[in-house]
C-alpha cells in the first residue's frame, strides 16, 4: 500500500495490508507530530506534498526495499494537511519472513522518503509558521 | 513551446504562485527555464541555493533539455516523514 492521504492513518488496515501468510515479522514505523523543535513550542504542522511524484518515489523506495533487503512487502501511506500533537504523519510496514530483514528496512525506507519524497512541512508556532527545509 | 512550471512549499511563496504555463525555448534546459522565472518573479532571485527540479515528476539535473517534457517543478529540499 502506497497512499497520501488527508485522513489519520488506520494503523490495522496498513498491518492487514501488508502481511502474507509467509510472513513471521512485520516491523512497523511511525513519524508523530511532537510539541517541541529547536526549541521552539510547536502548535500543529501542517504537509504538503507534490501528488504524483510523491508517490511515485515512494513507490520506488518500496520496490528498492524489497530487493535490497529481501522483504516481502513495502507499506508507506503519508499524510498531507493539518495535524495536530501526537498525530502520525507517516506509517511505513514491512513484511519479512524474519525480523532482522524486516527492521533494516524498516529503518532504510524512512531514512531514504525524508531525503527523496516530495513533502514539506510547515511548524506553526506561537507568533508564526515556517517552512521546515 | 509550452511548459507548465509548478512550485512547491516556500518556493510557492517566493513565486506568488503554484503553477504557471510557460512559452520556452525549443532548445532550453532546466537551468535556462529556472533563470527565466527568477526574471519573471523577484522572489526567487533571492534565493543563495538553486531548488531541486523535477521533469513529468522524476528528479532531473539542471542541464536537461526541455523538449518533450511537459511539467517542470522546482521544489525545496524536502521535509517530509
Amino acid at each position: 500500500m502506497i497512499r497520501l492521504q488527508t485522513a489519520p492513518i488506520d494503523l490495522a488496515e496498513l498491518v492487514a495490508a501488508t502481511r502474507g501468510n509467509g510472513d513471521g515479522a512485520v516491523s512497523l514505523f511511525l513519524g508523530t507530530v511532537r510539541d517541541v523543535n529547536a526549541g521552539r513550542r510547536v502548535l500543529h504542522l501542517e504537509y504538503e506534498a507534490y501528488g504524483g511524484m510523491a508517490e511515485r518515489e515512494m513507490e520506488r523506495i518500496a520496490g528498492e526495499a524489497i530487493s535490497r533487503f529481501g522483504v516481502a512487502r513495502v507499506s508507506i501511506v503519508h499524510r498531507t494537511g493539518r495535524l495536530t500533537i501526537g498525530e502520525a504523519s507517516v506509517a511505513i510496514a514491512v513484511a519479512s519472513a524474519h525480523r532482522a530483514a524486516a527492521m533494516e528496512a524498516c529503518t532504510w525506507v524512512i531514512d531514504t522518503l525524508k531525503t527523496a519524497v516530495p513533502i514539506w512541512k510547515r511548524e506553526h508556532f506561537e507568533g508564526g509558521a515556517v517552512w521546515v527545509e | 513551446m509550452t511548459v507548465r512550471v509548478l512550485y512547491f512549499a516556500s518556493l510557492k511563496e517566493r513565486a506568488g504562485a503554484s503553477a504557471e504555463s510557460v512559452e520556452v525555448e525549443e532548445t532550453a534546459d532546466v537551468a535556462a527555464l529556472w533563470k527565466a522565472m527568477q526574471e519573471k518573479h523577484p522572489g526567487l532571485r533571492e534565493m543563495t541555493t538553486r531548488p531541486l527540479a523535477a521533469c513529468d515528476m522524476a528528479y532531473a539535473s539542471w542541464d536537461r533539455p526541455l523538449r518533450g517534457v511537459t511539467e517542470v517543478a522546482f521544489l525545496p529540499p524536502v521535509s517530509g516523514g
